[in-house]
């Protein structure tokens, strides 16, 4: 009965006859690879955009202190971000195989890249004078990191959290070369079976994530800092 | 790591690097896109970006480009053209497989950096130098051409540079498709389970990397007409914060 119920619509939007761009049919009959995929591709991001904080935090506090180590950093950084994501990602392969491991430490390369930057900028930021003045109440190097240069320099770091948070979120779909893209999977296969709404509804969702992790994040840093709500 | 000795075995093997789809045709069908894209794309952003910056106006515009074109993955978009009725799969010329799909991505992504530091190396002429250019009484093209874009081309040069570094990172990424260029050689060593074929694409592909961007950053240098000797990257200390504009790769 079904079956003839469908026969009498005729074919479905996503099938190979009628290949439309824009299927919801198709995302009503896969939404769970669908989830799966996005709940992959978000998982990924943020486990690579993590990584890329913990190492770009110690490395910019160790570059701030030697000036030297800076312009080594900064070389280094600019070095990685250079390498185009398709063959950073098969220089891992030997170190972590076919794994999540690879994309997340790749990705999380290139999160440090733009992040080391950020904090050392944001850093710079903070006025001198405040800084005596800190140390003239008592800080200690600690307590004055923490307490003082730390939220002054955020919204310069949060700049740079947001453009590289947006750009892991786009770089994702990379992964597909081992496996592990997110939708980025979904698009390689929407590629090499031609198919349309796969590709689309993966490509669009790619952009949803990015717009919303972004805006995320904004309404983070104005709940972290909220001494600069009046001033934009 | 057998991996290792295999990746150099097969980066000494002759037979790697001659005939169609061998790593030189591949290389030389990758420098050939990635020299088309960014000068089709300096043509076509360039002017626009620098006289929207001598005007003043559209900062909206070239501000907001560059996170749009983050956003977008770079996949993503040559997917969209491939599968499409135009321009789809259908060899290009020189270009290869989908060449005409991969030059219009490339060219997309190559605009963002362009048309941002363009503008941005435009405002930053300081006023009070284009208010004394005025005063000598030079007209509003000589104004243009000889204080505004002089004092101007560091930064637009830096936007040249990280146009360069997209472009050829989108290239590799247009293998992914089935399209042209050196990152077929990666593709198809990870297709057919031979790592060693994958990794040598890849140390091919980021050395070219590295080099290029060195010899642009060699261009940059070159082209400033105020060199300060202790700070190589000028242009950062010059703009908005760097993170913000300027650096930080699109979906690359």
């Amino acid at each position: 009965m079904t079956i003839l119920g469908a026969a009498d619509s005729g074919p479905s939007c996503y099938s190979r006859f009628v290949n439309e761009w824009f299927c919801w049919q198709y995302v009503e009959d896969r939404h769970e690879q669908i989830t799966d995929a996005l709940v992959e591709h978000v998982l990924i991001t943020l486990a690579a955009l993590v990584l890329g904080i913990a190492i770009a935090l110690p490395l910019a506090l160790l570059a701030r202190r030697l000036p030297r180590l800076e312009s080594a950093v900064l070389g280094f950084s600019t070095g990685v971000y250079t390498v185009p994501s398709l063959a950073l990602l098969p220089l891992l392969v030997p170190f972590t195989g076919l794994s999540a491991a690879t994309v997340v430490i790749g990705l999380g390369l290139y999160a440090l890249t733009i992040l080391v930057r950020a904090l050392l900028d944001g850093l710079r930021s903070v006025p001198d004078d405040v800084r005596e003045a800190a140390r003239g109440l008592g800080y200690g190097s600690a307590r004055m990191l923490t307490r003082i240069e730390m939220p002054l320099a955020l919204p310069v770091v949060m700049a740079g959290l947001r453009v590289a948070a947006v750009s892991t979120i786009a770089l994702t779909t990379v992964g597909t070369l081992v496996a592990y893209g997110g939708l980025g999977d979904l698009i390689a296969h929407g590629v090499a079976r031609d198919f349309r709404a796969e590709l689309m509804t993966a490509a669009v969702l790619c952009v949803v994530l990015a717009v919303v992790l972004d805006v995320v994040l904004v309404l983070l840093q104005r709940v972290l800092t909220p001494w600069t709500a009046g001033a934009r | 790591m057998e991996l290792f000795a295999d990746t150099w075995q097969y980066l000494i093997d002759p037979d790697s690097w001659t005939g169609a789809g061998g790593l030189v045709a591949r290389l030389l069908e990758q420098l050939l896109l990635t020299a088309t894209a960014l000068v089709a794309a300096m043509l076509l952003g360039l002017p626009l970006a620098l006289w929207l910056g001598h005007l003043g106006k559209g900062g909206f515009l070239a501000v907001n480009i560059s996170n749009v074109g983050r956003a977008v993955p770079t996949f993503a978009l040559l997917a969209l053209l491939v599968a499409a009725d135009w321009p789809g799969s259908e060899d290009f010329g020189p270009y290869g497989r989908a060449g005409l799909a991969t030059l219009i991505a490339l060219v997309l992504f190559a605009l963002p950096p362009l048309i941002t530091n363009g503008y941005v190396a435009m405002r930053e002429v300081p006023s009070d130098v284009q208010e004394a250019a005025d005063g000598m009484g030079m007209s509003p093209m000589q104004r243009f051409r000889r204080v505004e874009l002089p004092l101007a081309l560091p930064v637009i040069a830096s936007g040249v540079r990280l146009a360069l570094v997209q472009v050829w990172a989108t290239a590799t990424i247009a293998a992914l498709v089935a399209g042209p260029g050196l990152g077929r050689i990666i593709t198809e060593g990870f297709a057919r389970n031979d790592y060693a074929q994958g990794m040598a694409g890849a140390v091919v592909v980021a050395s070219v990397a590295l080099v290029l961007e060195l010899a642009a950053a060699a261009v940059q240098r070159a082209v400033d007409p105020m060199p300060r000797a202790p700070s190589p990257d000028r242009d950062e200390d010059l703009s908005v914060p760097s993170t913000t504009v300027a650096e930080a790769p699109t979906g690359s």
